[in-house]
């Protein structure tokens, strides 16, 4: 970012009134900076109060280091933790000023013009109605009580539900990432569902209209109640323009009673160039809670952008009969690392969970699965199945397996199954026999691989996923 | 169609196939036997390009010299291998496969690629042709087939793609008689003036079904004796030992 935006003195400290376009934190962690975002806010106390409880556990908390991936030293101290909208005059102009391979991309995509436009940041002045078509949609869930706005918004306007559940599944000295992220989320989603009530949509097409630049500390939390069902979809297949390097995202759902929440990812950031310079950090932690009987939290997640992805979406399964679910593509190529997996914490009876991972490794690309089955002793006659399966692409790619089971009741069951297996040079000599060309034949092998997991995926967004796998293997067989 | 002139394949260092010639032209068929290891499936790999084989010597296709071209070139040229033993992809549905396949190919010919609905309605007419049950069109590609059913649907991808050039690879291995018989028919429903067939085969059986104007008996890399479709009984009755 260059230098002639406005940085705030300590002086002037809370009281600007400057032009709010153009305004950013200064740079550095402490106590000051989450008072600024605070108040630039307009939270109450107890937010920020929250914030501060945050900060203040995570003096006592250290990064983690158990993890596969390695990465050089952050220094917190050195990055803006808070930074309105872009104004216009540091936008790009149009798209020419995009990266040409990022722009083959969204061909291959399909992506419309509008849309691609709007994934870079560049200042379009109405180019589509996006505050009707939002509005629609708002008119449509208000009418059933659904509540689905900013998380800013929902502090403001919905705190006794923010109160409740926010940091009920991820509590403030979780660890290291998801205690900063308590201290300096920046914006994010808010969604309740209210008893009995089927969310009419996937909330997807209003995120994708509304919120963009919800900055690198994006805090999500997602309320089912008693009897409720809603789809939420994350992200987009299209690469994402971003200048931050360090995402610590946190997403909490909480299902109710009889509740199901299905919850699908699409994460394609920045993964650097092909010698592995540049790219996001991807350090994302993303629980559920099954608190009502019968509920249901399923995750699915297409892993394919970001230099570093370090995830485990995880359910805790309290209520009896509750069930979790995890479906995973990660696909790593060039320097590409991911580190992910799934937490399936057993506690009422009956409670049943299934993972199913699929991993690809291409070029000199890491991959790891690491997941812990745990079934307590009171969760009788619980249930894991676990399958992961990994591709490897290539002799420099790596692949690992790393599964914690722990069953502390004799009635209960855990499968787990595990394959790794290298792309196969007579499946590809058959393919191009029959007249596919070596990419159409990696996308149609690789697409088979993964195809239960894909097939969770909402169609529209299952169309466009399929590609991405595609594209994301480019140039990684002979 | 296709000219085989003085052909060298070498693999991990080994000379197969050392100094083959063959001519085919439109509307013939070719059987090629011999006993385990002369070289005949060598010979397929090496007319549909397989990687790593070392080749000397000329294969020209239509005027084309084939050793120039891709795999999935010769195979949108008209070049179509039966497999011996075809692979099965775990999570490809096979009617997706098959539309792929059959699109690459109209696609390179310069043909409108088909919509699913009429791609449906196309094969499933090819299936009945060959007694093959819809169900299985929408099974993963040849994961848990018989043996039977595996090369029922290389006979029914050959159909469907319309090549000038088929080759079946030990296509009778492994089929009972009902199956062979389908095989046969299907190979004769397809055969016409303008397309040729070359069929690799141990024994004299498929050839009862399939009659070739042509038997090529090859050995240690080399075709040894050429002869018309008597010469394949005779083998049956004497054996490969007494040639050469």
């Amino acid at each position: 970012m260059k230098n002639q935006d406005l940085n705030i003195n300590k002086e002037y400290k809370y009281g600007f009134t400057t032009d709010i376009e153009s305004i950013r934190a200064p740079k550095g962690l402490n106590e000051d900076t989450i008072k600024f975002i605070s108040n630039i806010k307009k939270e109450p106390k107890w937010m920020l109060d929250w914030r501060l409880t945050a900060y203040n556990r995570l003096q006592s908390l250290k990064e983690p280091n158990w993890q596969k991936p390695k990465y050089p030293k952050i220094n917190y101290q050195d990055l803006y933790y808070y930074s309105a909208p872009k104004s216009a005059s540091e936008k790009p102009k149009s798209l020419e000023e995009i990266d040409p391979k990022i722009l083959e991309t969204y061909k291959k995509l399909g992506i419309p013009l509008v849309e691609q436009q709007r994934l870079n940041g560049i200042a379009v002045d109405a180019v589509f109605d996006s505050v009707s078509v939002a509005t629609t949609f708002k008119d449509e869930l208000t009418k059933k009580g659904i509540i689905f706005c900013s998380i800013s918004e929902a502090i403001q306007k919905h705190p006794d539900l923010v109160k409740k559940y926010l940091g009920s599944v991820i509590p403030l000295s979780d660890h290291y990432f998801a205690t900063l992220n308590s201290a300096v989320f920046t914006d994010g989603s808010f969604v309740y569902i209210p008893p009995n009530t089927r969310c009419p949509m996937e909330l997807s097409t209003y995120f994708r209209i509304n919120a963009s630049e919800t900055g690198q500390f994006e805090r999500t939390l997602i309320i089912a109640d008693k009897g409720s069902y809603v789809s939420y979809l994350e992200g987009c297949t299209a690469p994402m323009r971003d200048e931050n390097q360090l995402h610590a995202a946190n997403v909490e759902l909480i299902a109710l009673d009889d509740a199901e929440i299905k919850y699908s990812t699409v994460q394609n950031w920045y993964p650097g160039d092909k010698n592995g310079v540049g790219g996001i950090y991807n350090f994302v932690t993303k629980r559920g809670a099954c608190r009502g009987k019968n509920s249901k939290i399923s995750w699915t997640q297409v892993e394919t952008g970001s230099a570093i992805t370090w995830k485990y979406p995880s359910c805790i399964l309290q209520g009896d009969n509750s069930v979790g679910e995890f479906y995973s593509i990660a696909i790593t190529n060039n320097y590409q690392k991911a580190d992910t997996g799934t937490k399936m914490i057993h506690l009422g009876k009956n409670t049943k969970s299934k993972i199913i991972s699929k991993g690809i490794s291409a070029g000199n690309a890491d991959n790891t699965y690491r997941g812990l089955v745990d079934i307590n002793k009171k969760a009788t006659n619980s249930r894991n199945y676990t399958q992961c399966d990994s591709l490897l692409m290539g002799n420099k790619c790596g692949a690992h397996t790393v599964p914690y089971i722990k069953n502390k009741n004799s009635t209960s069951t855990i499968e787990h199954e595990a394959t790794t297996t290298k792309i196969n040079e007579e499946q590809l000599y058959y393919c191009n026999q029959r007249g596919l060309d070596q990419e159409e034949a990696v996308s149609l092998i690789v697409n088979g691989f993964c195809k239960e997991v894909l097939q969770q995926l909402p169609m529209e967004f299952a169309v466009e996923a399929q590609k991405l796998v595609a594209i994301s293997l480019e140039g990684s067989v002979g | 169609m296709l000219k085989i002139t003085n052909l060298k394949a070498t693999i991990n260092e080994k000379l197969i196939l050392k100094g083959l010639d063959l001519n085919i032209k439109p509307g013939e068929v070719h059987a090629i036997m011999g006993p385990n290891g002369s070289g005949k499936s060598t010979l397929a790999n090496v007319l549909s390009g397989k990687n790593g084989y070392e080749i000397e010597g000329e294969i020209s296709f239509n005027g084309m010299d084939l050793n120039d071209l891709k795999i999935e070139e010769r195979a949108q040229k008209g070049i179509f291998l039966a497999f011996q033993y075809p692979l099965e992809i775990p999570g490809v549905n096979t009617n997706n496969f098959l539309r792929t396949s059959l699109n690459s190919v109209r696609k390179a010919r310069g043909e409108k690629e088909l919509d699913t609905l009429t791609f449906l309605k196309l094969i499933k007419e090819k299936a009945k042709e060959l007694n093959i049950d819809e169900k299985f069109l929408s099974r993963q590609l040849n994961v848990g087939f018989s043996g039977g059913e595996k090369k029922k649907n290389e006979i029914l991808q050959m159909k469907l793609l319309e090549p000038k050039l088929s080759i079946l690879d030990e296509t009778d291995s492994g089929l009972d008689i009902d199956a062979l018989r389908i095989v046969a028919d299907g190979v004769n429903s397809y055969k016409n003036k303008e397309n040729a067939f070359l069929i690799i085969t141990h024994y004299q059986r498929l050839l009862d079904y399939i009659k070739p104007d042509f038997i090529h008996v090859l050995s240690a890399g080399k075709i040894i004796k050429t002869g018309n479709a008597d010469l394949g009984e005779q083998l049956e009755k004497t054996g490969y030992a007494n040639l050469s």
